[in-house]
């Protein structure tokens, strides 16, 4: 008899673990896919960016590593952005981590809007640099087909606004704080030697690529 | 001779065409948007509103895509007659017109309002506005300017789409499902006192 009820309450405890478990992954699921939404209201259903009042660079295909590097240089204020540090403080790590799979995983078309004739002439750019200038081949390290890897980031297909915005505004925006390491300081003299209509000329490049 | 006194020359003989031609159109407008586009009751301000938003939504009552009760009611039939050019037109006029904020929500809700605006409710899921409507919602583009529109016209509209109408007006029913009556209320108050 007590062996029996003994027996009872091991199943009911088994049970009532086992559904705390399910419950708790459907309310994770259920999390993300609130997220997303949230995300992607602002960066394109397929994450591919959209264009307010400000550029929303795109996330489709982006490097994780890259995406949560951004995410925590948001919180640490080594890159600033009022909106996107709020964003970011309340990101769990495992949240951090699901969000950037998902959009790693997206391949979205390129938003396009970009000057053609600007985009030719940011190809020689790209694929070999300006030595005169100090400028390396971008394609040395974001790769000939601008995909990135771990903590480069992906290039294709990037709004051509938000490529603008960034490497003009690279050293105002990025690698802020002192102390703290940031990897954004090796674009930095980069950014800095090349003129606006290069800089135009390169992300226009980069815009069309798929 | 340079080329903002060609530019002026230019902007008074499109005026002097196209003021006219406008005419009646306008007329028809005014009657329930004001004589100076500044909106009354239901009828939204027109005036500085951007004109590739005015374009695209005088499209939309045409096309039926905003289905909105008072859209129904009133759009539907003024549109239906309007052609592309004349829309454009329209839109192009009544952004040259100067804006008057309406300065008719609940001041005591500006502080909560502006901070949704600002930078949304990242815990609810609740997105900036001012990401795609601007610093000073002044609008871009087919973005909307919001900065002084009336607190009804506001309100109405993030609590229309919570009801499903004008579905097709991506990403903002999305965007308004994720607020309670209470953040509507505050967004449409400080909205109204911007300038």
């Amino acid at each position: 008899m007590k062996a029996v009820g003994s027996q009872r309450l091991l199943h009911a405890a088994i049970l009532a673990v086992a559904v705390c478990a399910a419950g708790g992954a459907a309310g994770a699921e259920r999390g993300l896919q609130a997220k997303l939404e949230y995300c992607k209201t602002c960066h394109g259903l397929s994450g591919q960016g959209y264009l307010g009042y400000f550029p929303m660079p795109r996330l489709a295909g982006q490097q994780t590593i890259y995406v949560e590097n951004q995410l925590r240089a948001f919180i640490e204020h080594r890159r600033t952005n009022p909106i996107m540090t709020n964003v970011a403080h309340v990101l769990s790590p495992s949240m951090v981590a699901a969000l950037a799979t998902h959009f790693k995983n997206l391949d979205a078309r390129p938003f396009g809007g970009a000057p053609r004739d600007l985009a030719a002439r940011g190809k020689p750019i790209y694929d070999e640099g300006i030595p005169e200038a100090n400028v390396p081949a971008c394609s040395a390290c974001h790769g000939p087909d601008a995909k990135g890897h771990d903590e480069i980031p992906r290039l294709a297909g990037q709004l051509y606004s938000y490529t603008i915005k960034a490497l003009r505004n690279w050293s105002r925006e990025r690698g802020q704080g002192g102390t703290r390491e940031d990897t954004s300081a090796i674009m930095a003299p980069t950014a800095h030697n090349l003129t606006p209509a290069q800089i135009a000329e390169v992300a226009a490049y980069v815009s069309t690529l798929n | 001779m340079n080329l903002a006194k060609i530019g002026i020359a230019l902007l008074a003989l499109v005026y002097c065409v196209a003021v006219p031609a406008l005419g009646g159109n306008v007329r028809n407008c005014t009657w329930c948007h004001g004589t100076s586009a500044q909106g009354y009751g239901p009828a939204p301000r027109l005036a500085g509103q951007r004109p590739g938003y005015t374009e695209k939504e005088l499209r939309s009552f045409h096309d039926h895509t905003r289905d909105n009760p008072q859209s129904r009611q009133y759009m539907w039939g003024a549109t239906e007659a309007l052609n592309a050019h004349r829309a454009r037109t329209l839109a192009i006029y009544f952004s040259t017109l100067p804006p008057r904020a309406a300065k008719d929500g609940y001041r005591d809700l500006v502080a909560q309002g502006r901070a949704i605006y600002e930078l949304g409710i990242p815990e609810a899921n609740i997105v900036s506005c001012l990401a795609c409507h601007g610093p000073n919602g002044e609008g871009v583009r087919a973005i909307p300017r919001l900065a002084g529109l009336s607190y009804g016209y506001l309100k109405s509209r993030l609590e229309q789409w919570n009801e499903g109408y004008h579905l097709a007006a991506v990403p903002m029913p999305t965007v308004a499902r994720s607020l309670s009556p209470d953040e509507i209320a505050a967004l449409a108050s400080y909205l109204s006192f911007v300038r």
